[in-house]
């Protein structure tokens, strides 16, 4: 019978395995990465070029999910981009409802004349989105680095929210609930009580996660320190949101430059102070709650009234003036088939998503749709920085890296 | 947005600026394409304007008017909060071949991908990048689509890539 090879290894065998005469081999390696990668939750490619380990270069390859939203936008009315718009971050659908209907309402001159409630109810669904979207981002990181229980209770409680949101709008996650100068419609009369049954739950979820990661050793070993950036890099990628806050510059448009009725909730920006993977994933579970404490304000301060402009040209007239009147109907057809009517212009307006700051520039040549509507998606800048941040750093880090960048495909390729 | 922050600006550009305007609260400056990035680097240096930082990079085809594109850079200042809009204009020369605009790369690294997507989807070539490839679409497409001449429904060959390329 041959001698059977010892393995188990102890103080000897170590030392004789690095005495080793054979380095590894290191010469460079070209790796493909997506564009379909079970650790990558979107479609993207990564060409890498890798020394043993080492990230020596990478091209990131975006655009696999291009669906053209600035060119079908140009050829529909104002109102028909809604629904183009809940498929750019399709996590958060509602803050772009709220971001884009801001932007016309801009662009129109009616931003301060939107009626409060219909400003509150911007806000609650907003904030519940932002919600949905940190939850996604903080369980899917998670999964990906082996915690599938946490995906699995980040996911449910995320379930919670987009059932109320079904409940709302009809849609579990393409909502076009908010329209131009208002909302499709009020909330059912039992959204508020239904929203803060939930506060506990979630409460609970965020802790549970939180306490079974923070003191975990494996995910503590792949986040702590990788995927770090410097504030100025960061500024210079044009970065914002979680990701530029995770650095220690407190820009949230929701305190920089106030919109809807931001200026009167008492919240906090939180902030981390190395700028890695770490820190992102703090800062997204700290802003959840924050969102839980603005919710709480909003819920005690909402007023009752319309929420919808009073405007003919802009809002479609009720149901029963449509089917009794020539003039309902005239107006329901001219908004329908025409669009509304926006005054020649340009304006660039920006909001607070779930990734950062959430631009519209559109331009208006007078007509019912827009000439030009483009969408400044954050999380497409905050990949453009994807390529430095792996180089020279190990295989292993590309993943957390990545997941903390939360690259939603539908915002980046548009 | 901010009307001081546009004064000092426009001091500071001097001849280079062909109109500004102010609409919605959102003011803009207009400069020749050739000064873009000169006018970038004055903005962003200036330690009283301080537009440290490029928020949003795209470009307009006003097709039928002449200059016929516009690349607009959106500026934002950490220092004061204050906003600014810089449009550049940009000619197509009469020989056909593809327009062209000072890169911004130097300035911002979030200038790359921004300039790629324009190049991409509006055909203008950025002088001085150092990777202008099409970013959203792919190589082989045929066009650059958001152009207004582009119809929304043209199609596009079918690309046969050879067996050994991947």
């Amino acid at each position: 019978m041959a001698e059977t090879k010892k393995m188990t290894l102890g103080i000897q065998d170590v030392a004789d395995l690095e005495a080793d005469d054979d380095p590894m081999p290191t010469e460079p390696m070209t790796l493909n990465m997506g564009p379909s990668h079970p650790a990558m939750h979107g479609t993207v490619r990564v060409i890498l070029t890798v020394e043993g380990e080492t990230v020596k270069d990478a091209d990131v390859q975006v655009g696999y999910l291009h669906r053209c939203f600035e060119k079908e936008s140009e050829h529909a009315t104002y109102t028909q981009v809604f629904p183009y718009t809940d498929r750019l971050n399709y996590v958060s659908p509602m803050l772009n409802n709220v971001g884009y209907a801001l932007a016309v309402e801009k662009l129109l001159g009616i931003v301060e004349k939107i009626p409060e409630r219909a400003q509150y109810i911007r806000v609650i669904v907003g904030e519940l989105s932002r919600i949905a979207d940190h939850l996604t981002c903080m369980s899917a990181g998670a999964m990906e680095l082996g915690a599938m229980t946490i995906y699995f209770w980040g996911i449910k409680a995320r379930e919670w929210i987009w059932e109320l949101l079904e409940e709302l709008s009809g849609a579990r996650m393409t909502h076009s609930y908010v329209r131009v100068g208002g909302l499709a419609y009020d909330l059912t009369p039992d959204f508020i009580p239904k929203v803060r049954a939930l506060f506990p739950k979630i409460n609970t979820v965020l802790k549970d996660i939180e306490d079974s990661l923070y003191e975990n050793r494996i995910f503590r070993d792949r986040m702590d320190g990788t995927g770090l950036i410097s504030q100025e890099r960061a500024l210079s990628y044009g970065w914002t949101g979680p990701a530029l806050r995770s650095t220690g510059i407190d820009y949230d448009v929701r305190k920089a430059h106030p919109y809807l009725v931001y200026d009167r909730f008492d919240f906090d920006v939180p902030v981390g102070s190395k700028g890695d993977n770490f820190d992102r994933y703090i800062v997204r579970m700290e802003e959840a709650r924050q969102s839980i404490r603005i919710l709480e304000q909003a819920f005690d301060q909402i007023p009752e009234g319309p929420v919808c402009l009073d405007d003919p040209r802009i809002i479609l007239p009720p149901k029963p003036a449509v089917y009794n009147t020539i003039e309902g109907m005239i107006s329901h057809f001219k908004i329908i088939v025409d669009g509304v009517k926006v005054p020649p212009g340009e304006i660039y307006s920006f909001t607070e998503g779930g990734n950062g700051e959430l631009g519209f520039y559109i331009v208006s040549d007078g007509t019912g749709r827009p000439y030009k509507c483009r969408v400044r998606g954050p999380c497409f800048i905050i990949t453009s920085a994807l390529q430095e941040m792996i180089v020279n750093r190990p295989i292993a880090d590309i993943v957390p890296t990545f997941d903390m960048m939360n690259m939603i495909g539908g915002e980046c390729d548009r | 947005m901010s009307v001081e922050a546009l004064n000092r600006a426009k001091e500071l550009l001097g001849a280079a600026v062909v109109s500004t305007h102010s609409y919605r609260g959102d003011d803009t400056i207009v400069v020749d394409a050739p000064d873009a990035a000169k006018a970038l680097k004055t903005l962003r240096d200036d330690p009283e304007v301080a537009m440290n930082f490029l928020s949003d990079l795209t470009a307009v085809d006003y097709f039928g008017r002449e200059p016929r594109f516009e690349v607009v850079y959106h500026l934002r200042s950490f220092k004061t909060g204050a906003r600014l809009r810089l449009k550049a204009t940009v000619a197509e020369p009469e020989d056909g071949s593809n327009p062209t605009c000072p890169s911004a790369v130097e300035l911002w690294a979030s200038a790359n991908w921004f300039e790629r997507e324009i190049w991409d989807l509006y055909g203008i070539k950025f002088t001085g990048h150092p990777d202008l490839r099409r970013i959203l679409m792919y190589e082989e497409f045929v066009g650059h689509p958001l152009r207004k001449d582009y119809p929304k429904e043209k199609r596009q060959p079918l690309v046969r890539r050879p067996p050994d390329e991947v």
